[in-house]
């Protein structure tokens, strides 16, 4: 589903301040399975997951989706395919303070335009699988860490995309909260969703719920 | 719950709807004024008067249009720079052209 | 089409969603704004209403007025001066005027005194302006003595007031017969204030004033069209110096909103990012921003344009009208006409609604055009 080779990426190209975050990346990644990506901190993990969710392009190299390359796309198109086919967990939740939980899960369908009752009512299913419709009218800064990705979670499947990504899941969580985000994600796979996650947490990495495990250091893939 | 959208709507569309109404309203009073403005201008054009009644305190700015024996304005009639000398606009151009072009060209002498 | 109305509100939605975050601040704003639309709407709309008042009464003033000069004043006009207009061809009607001022020390006021023909205006009768009869308590068939500047007394009958709808024009009017005039005055025989001339064809008022010049050396024609400007520019210059004292105040707020509407903080700058990392495109970001501006610049300029025309046409522009419309003992009391002239507020609109609108757009374009990958650190 999602093809790489030889990926690249440098941040400050051509500055003194250069640095290669990717350094040649080869790798195929099949549809419907949870993927985690490990490594040290400044692996690279993190600026995999941006090129692949296209929220930004290699330096040099490919990134296939479903066939397409989309590595050499204008940014409208990759902001199309990010909004129809990712869903996007971040390591801080990035939710937008001062704005209610439904508030904030319904903003990735804005651009669409779907109608906004249709929002809602979509919001409100995802809600009650997250057990959070209790908090619906709450501002999300008033929420518990565990409260707060749920909401996240929830914004990033309110467009229905075939891929969630997920940045350090759980690395803000305690144990019970990470064991129900692994419950949530095998609830993804049995919905069908790529899931691409990162983490050093061995609870993710070696749960059952995950498929496959890509090591990472420097940049480069490295075996299990 | 109530859409932010529709209440900035309806606030909007009850302000145009004000603004409407004061387009209305003025056109209608402006219709209204008429009689007493025709009569006001038959007044002047009987009575043959040139200004209006709003500086009645010194003789000299009764009839700003009138430049007169008593005005303290007698170069122009409602010349728009009235302060000593003028402070806002400067003279025309016209008015500050050197004269070097004559010299020597006159009989009298500069 | 529905789709992109959907999005559309979607939008507002979350810029009126995002601005009730900061309640007190942006209502500060939008009450700032509002205030300041008000107060230039009441000072456009206070003026347009006297200057159009005033051009349109006025347009029936006479086309030339004549003045003599003497060493460079004015001076009455001797006799014989009306034949030698007569003379001049184009002229259809003239008139010596005989008009002066009086102080009357009783209201420490000035009137304007004007000699009407005997037909109008009996001898021993006056006919008085509705300001001055309500400020001496005057009234038809009541007399009254003026001490005329020989220090003569003189008394007359008052034989009407005029209409009090009128005011704005005879606030201070006494009108006498030419006979009265001349005594009152001890204005010598044959003698006038001024020459009023109609002319046959409006088109050559220009021709007939330079033919009267050359015709009269020392004459000195005054124009109607120079009338009607003269109000125009009284207007005009008491507006510019409301404007100029306000000058101060319109700054600050220009400085407050570009500062409210430019100053881009970390915060909206992340909150930039995470949007577009969800799925918005720049575009979208920039039209949120868009309807921010444009609500909330609209919302000020309809309620301080409601608010002016309230202000000015029902109270009476209670705040400006000391500095608008001036004072004096006689003052006449007149109602304003409520014109509008359409083109002043679609200026004022252009003012107020689009610099804000593109103090709000600038900062985010830059915030907007940059990667969305920022909010994955
Ligand atoms: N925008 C950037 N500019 C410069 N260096 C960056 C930038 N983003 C990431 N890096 C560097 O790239 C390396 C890889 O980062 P990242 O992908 O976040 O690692 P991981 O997620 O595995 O911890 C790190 O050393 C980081 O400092
Ligand atoms: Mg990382």
């Amino acid at each position: 589903m999602i093809e790489l080779s030889e990926i690249k990426k440098a941040f400050n190209q051509g500055r003194p301040n250069e640095y290669w975050a990717l350094s040649g990346i080869d790798l195929t990644l099949e549809a419907g399975k949870v993927t985690a990506f490990r490594g040290p901190s400044g692996s690279g993990k993190t600026t995999l997951l941006t090129l692949v969710g296209c929220l930004a392009r290699p330096t040099s190299g490919r990134v296939r989706f479903k066939g397409q390359d989309i590595s050499g796309l204008p940014e409208r198109f990759l902001t199309e395919i990010r909004r129809q086919s990712f869903g996007f967990v971040f390591q801080q939740f990035n939710l937008i303070k001062g704005l209610s939980a439904l508030e904030n899960v319904i903003l990735p369908g804005f651009p669409t335009g779907r109608p906004r009752a249709e929002l809602i009512d979509a919001a409100e299913g995802l809600f009650e699988q997250l057990k959070l419709s209790h908090r619906r009218q709450a501002k999300v800064e008033w929420l518990s860490g565990g409260e707060q990705q749920r909401v996240a979670i929830a914004r990033a499947l309110i467009n229905d995309p075939e891929v969630i990504i997920a940045d350090e899941p759980t690395a803000n969580l305690d144990t019970a909260l990470s064991r129900e985000f692994m419950t949530i994600l095998e609830g993804f796979t049995a919905a069908g969703k790529t899931v691409l996650l990162t983490s050093h947490d061995p609870l993710v990495v070696e749960s059952s719920a995950v498929h496959r495990v890509v090591g990472m250091r420097d940049g480069k893939l490295v075996d299990q | 719950m109530r859409r932010p959208s529709n209440v900035a709507f309806l606030l909007l569309a009850t302000l145009f709807l004000a603004v409407v109404l004061i387009f209305a309203h003025s056109g209608q009073s402006t219709a209204a004024h008429t009689p007493r403005l025709l009569a006001n201008r038959d007044l002047v054009v009987r009575l043959g008067l040139t200004d209006l009644a709003l500086f009645t305190e010194a003789r000299y700015t009764r009839h700003p249009s009138q430049a007169d024996l008593h005005s303290a304005l007698q170069d122009h009639p409602g010349a728009f720079d009235h302060f000593p000398t003028g402070s806002l606009l400067p003279p025309p151009a016209l008015l500050k052209r050197p004269h070097a072009n004559l010299a020597g060209k006159t009989t009298s002498p500069d | 089409m529905r789709i992109w109305l959907e999005k559309q509100r979607h939008l507002i939605d979350f810029t009126l969603a995002s601005l009730a975050r900061r309640k007190t601040k942006n209502i500060g704003l939008l009450v700032a704004y509002t205030l300041l639309v008000f107060v230039l709407a009441s000072l456009t709309l206070f003026t347009n209403a006297l200057r159009t008042e005033a051009t349109f009464v006025l347009a029936g003033s006479p086309e030339v007025i004549v003045q003599r000069m003497v060493a460079g004043r004015h001076d009455l006009i001797p006799p014989g001066y009306l034949d030698k207009i007569g003379r001049i061809r184009g002229v259809q009607k003239m008139e010596g005027r005989l008009w002066g001022y009086y102080y009357d020390p009783v209201l420490n006021a000035n009137y304007t005194f004007m000699a009407r023909p005997a037909e109008e205006v009996a001898s021993g009768t006056i006919m008085v302006g509705a300001a001055l009869a309500r400020e001496r308590g005057l009234d038809a068939h009541n007399t009254i003595s003026f001490r005329s500047y020989s220090g003569k007394l003189f008394t007359f009958e008052v034989a009407s007031v005029l209409s009090p709808d009128s005011e704005l024009l005879s606030a201070d009017l006494i009108l006498l017969s030419e006979e009265d005039f001349r005594s009152f005055f001890e204005y010598p025989a044959g003698h006038f204030t001024d020459i009023a001339l109609s002319v046959a064809n409006p088109q050559e008022v220009r021709n007939i004033a330079a033919k009267l010049s050359s015709a009269l050396p020392d004459s000195r024609p005054i124009l109607r069209e120079e009338v009607l400007r003269t109000y125009q520019s009284v207007f005009d210059w008491r507006e510019g110096i409301v404007l100029t004292v306000l000058a101060g105040a319109i700054l600050a707020f220009a400085i407050l909103a570009w500062e409210k509407a430019s100053g881009l903080s970390a915060e909206e700058k992340r909150e930039i990012g995470i949007l577009k990392a969800i799925g918005w495109e720049t575009g979208d970001v920039l039209r949120m921003k868009l309807w921010e501006g444009l609500l909330i610049s609209l919302t000020a300029f309809l309620l301080g344009f409601i608010g002016a025309y309230v202000h000015v046409f029902h109270f009476g522009a209670a705040v400006f009208e000391p500095v608008l419309k001036g004072w004096a003992v006689l003052y006449p009391r007149f109602t304003l006409l409520p014109a509008i002239d359409g083109l002043q507020v679609a200026t004022l609109f252009f003012f107020t609604v689009f610099p804000y609108t593109a103090a709000v757009l600038v900062p985010i374009w830059r915030a907007a055009i940059t990667d969305p990958d920022a909010v994955m650190r």
